[in-house]
């Protein structure tokens, strides 16, 4: 063959020292790493600087520590397997669901509850959408109210009780990954998770104060705060956070 | 594996090795088609194209934009934009619409119960049921005995302000009195055997001859004196085989002893005028709309 191509011709120059590379396993593996990792630092790292990734949005608070308790019973039961938090930009999901979801409404996500799974609907925005009977109903026996729905059933939060002091820890682990918690809020971390399921304790002022919005009920109507109460009180707040009628969004992101 | 600096050709086929050789065994140093090398060149130069036409590339402090000007929110925003443009007219003309002459307007009732169709799969069907039939809690939206009332002002105003919710300062509140401590473990019995006697099912007349006083006294304010209910106070009609919570002798004892507090979220925010009045008129033509 006359005509020369890329590789047929024995390598010289700068490119025969490819061949070293090639003959020390560890050098081509540390190589390797960084070639491969080129993409990761172009697509990912401006992530972290640039100033557009997270915009400003009012209203955006950390979760109250009965709120954080529920997400805990959220992810411990796996219902980010079948439920994603997360309306894409498209029309059919803006009709159905509300509006799209914004990178600040899971800024104090850890870990953020997006998912990629919709076997059930999406729950970013499904607080307010029912009444929390609907909520203790359905999360008892699904089928007593969505016939259709294959959803297993999760009566026996009702008879686990949230342990406040351990939901006190999950906040301060909480402050420790960088969610803006006060020192006060750890403090009265675990007499807020009482606090917010019983709308008759003089505690129900502060509570709103550090936790603007936040729904002060007895969620499962029974006595004392359960696991029950602590999921309906993490979904009834879900979305809910943003006032959207003041919000303008920036159409370059 | 020989050395790669001198040529080494096939004696077969007279094409070039790659001078690497495995128990004898020679790889021919074909080179690549013309076509996939070109075509692989391609997608280089295409791909640096997509990034200039596209957001990508970061820099300082944010991204380029793309020299097509494309963001997914334009293109979500565009899309409604759209299909609001297509039914703006319409829409427009529901939401001021008078619902109770909606019947002369064939394209308009039309439109309200195709939309009012959507928005309750969307929003009402998991309390009352994909078909409306309503669940034990829940009312059935099909039949003729509404608690609030059935009228398209009733039910509009409902759907709008919700009931018993902490959201919207107008959604329609009463509350039951919870007669556990205020009635004796007989006195419920009597109660609760005076309504099964009022609704005309099985009882025991001699306990319900004495709970027809203690209705009087402490029930027909709300429910009526024949037990007929009242709809300015959503207290149910205790006369018909209706019932929201079930009729039978312990849901009855249930009811009087722990009362009931059904909530109905708000939806005169959520949904928009026209989607509320499409709604409306959904529920209305089920069959019960008064």
């Amino acid at each position: 063959m006359s005509d020369t191509t890329p590789n047929d011709a024995p390598a010289k120059g700068f490119l025969a020292k490819h061949a070293f590379l090639e003959r020390s396993p560890t050098l081509l593996l540390v190589s390797s790493l960084l070639v491969v990792s080129v993409g990761g630092i172009v697509e990912i790292a401006p992530l972290f600087y640039l100033e557009n990734t997270i915009e400003e949005v009012d209203g955006v608070r950390p979760y109250s520590p009965l709120e954080l308790a529920g997400r805990d019973v959220y992810i411990r039961e796996g219902c980010y397997v079948c439920h994603s938090q997360m309306i894409r930009p498209m029309r059919d999901e803006v009709e159905r669901y509300g509006h799209y979801s914004l990178a600040a409404e899971s800024m104090y996500d850890h870990p953020f509850q997006w998912g990629s799974k919709r076997t059930g609907p999406d729950l970013a925005r499904v607080g307010g959408k029912y009444s929390d009977a609907w909520h203790l109903d359905h999360l008892i026996a699904p089928r007593s109210v969505v016939p259709e729905s294959i959803m297993p059933g999760y009566a026996y939060l009702l008879d686990t009780p949230v342990n406040a002091e351990h939901t006190a820890d999950l906040v301060s682990t909480h402050a420790f990954v960088g969610v803006p918690y006060t020192e006060e809020m750890i403090e009265v971390a675990a007499a807020d998770v009482i606090a917010q399921g019983d709308p008759d304790t003089d505690a129900y002022d502060d509570l709103l104060e550090r936790y603007p919005g936040a729904q002060i009920r007895n969620f499962d109507d029974q006595p004392g705060v359960s696991e029950m109460d602590a999921l309906i009180a993490y979904l009834q707040m879900l979305g809910t956070t943003v006032d959207f009628s003041t919000f303008t969004p920036d159409a370059s992101r | 594996m020989s050395s790669q600096t001198e040529k080494d050709i096939d004696d077969v086929t007279g094409i070039d090795t790659t001078g690497h050789a495995w128990d004898g065994i020679k790889e021919l140093n074909n080179p690549l088609p013309r076509w996939w090398l070109w075509c692989f060149y391609l997608t280089i130069v295409w791909g640096v194209g997509y990034t200039i036409a596209f957001p990508a590339w970061p820099l300082i402090s944010n991204a380029t934009s793309g020299l097509l000007g494309y963001s997914t929110r334009g293109e979500v925003a565009q899309d409604i934009a759209l299909f609001e443009e297509a039914n703006a007219e319409i829409s427009a003309q529901l939401a001021s619409a008078d619902l109770n002459v909606l019947n002369e307007n064939p394209d308009l009732l039309r439109y309200a119960n195709s939309a009012g169709a959507a928005v309750f799969r969307n929003n009402c069907s998991q309390c009352h049921g994909s078909g409306a039939a309503g669940f034990t809690g829940y009312p059935n939206l099909l039949d003729d005995d509404w608690l609030w009332g059935g009228d398209f002002a009733s039910i509009e105003y409902t759907v709008r302000h919700g009931i018993r919710n902490e959201e919207d300062w107008d959604a329609r509140w009463s509350e039951m009195t919870a007669y556990n401590d205020i009635f004796s473990n007989e006195e419920v019995d009597q109660v609760v055997h005076y309504v099964r006697q009022m609704s005309g099912q099985e009882h025991d007349a001699g306990l319900a001859a004495p709970g027809e006083g203690l209705f009087l006294d402490n029930c027909a304010a709300c429910h009526g004196d024949n037990g007929a209910g009242n709809r300015d106070l959503g207290a149910p009609n205790l006369t018909d085989a209706i019932w929201l919570y079930g009729g039978d002798l312990a849901s009855l004892e249930e009811t009087v002893r722990y009362a009931r507090f059904g909530v109905m979220p708000p939806w005169g925010e959520r949904l928009t005028e026209a989607e509320v009045k499409a709604v409306t008129a959904y529920v209305h033509q089920l069959g019960g709309g008064e």
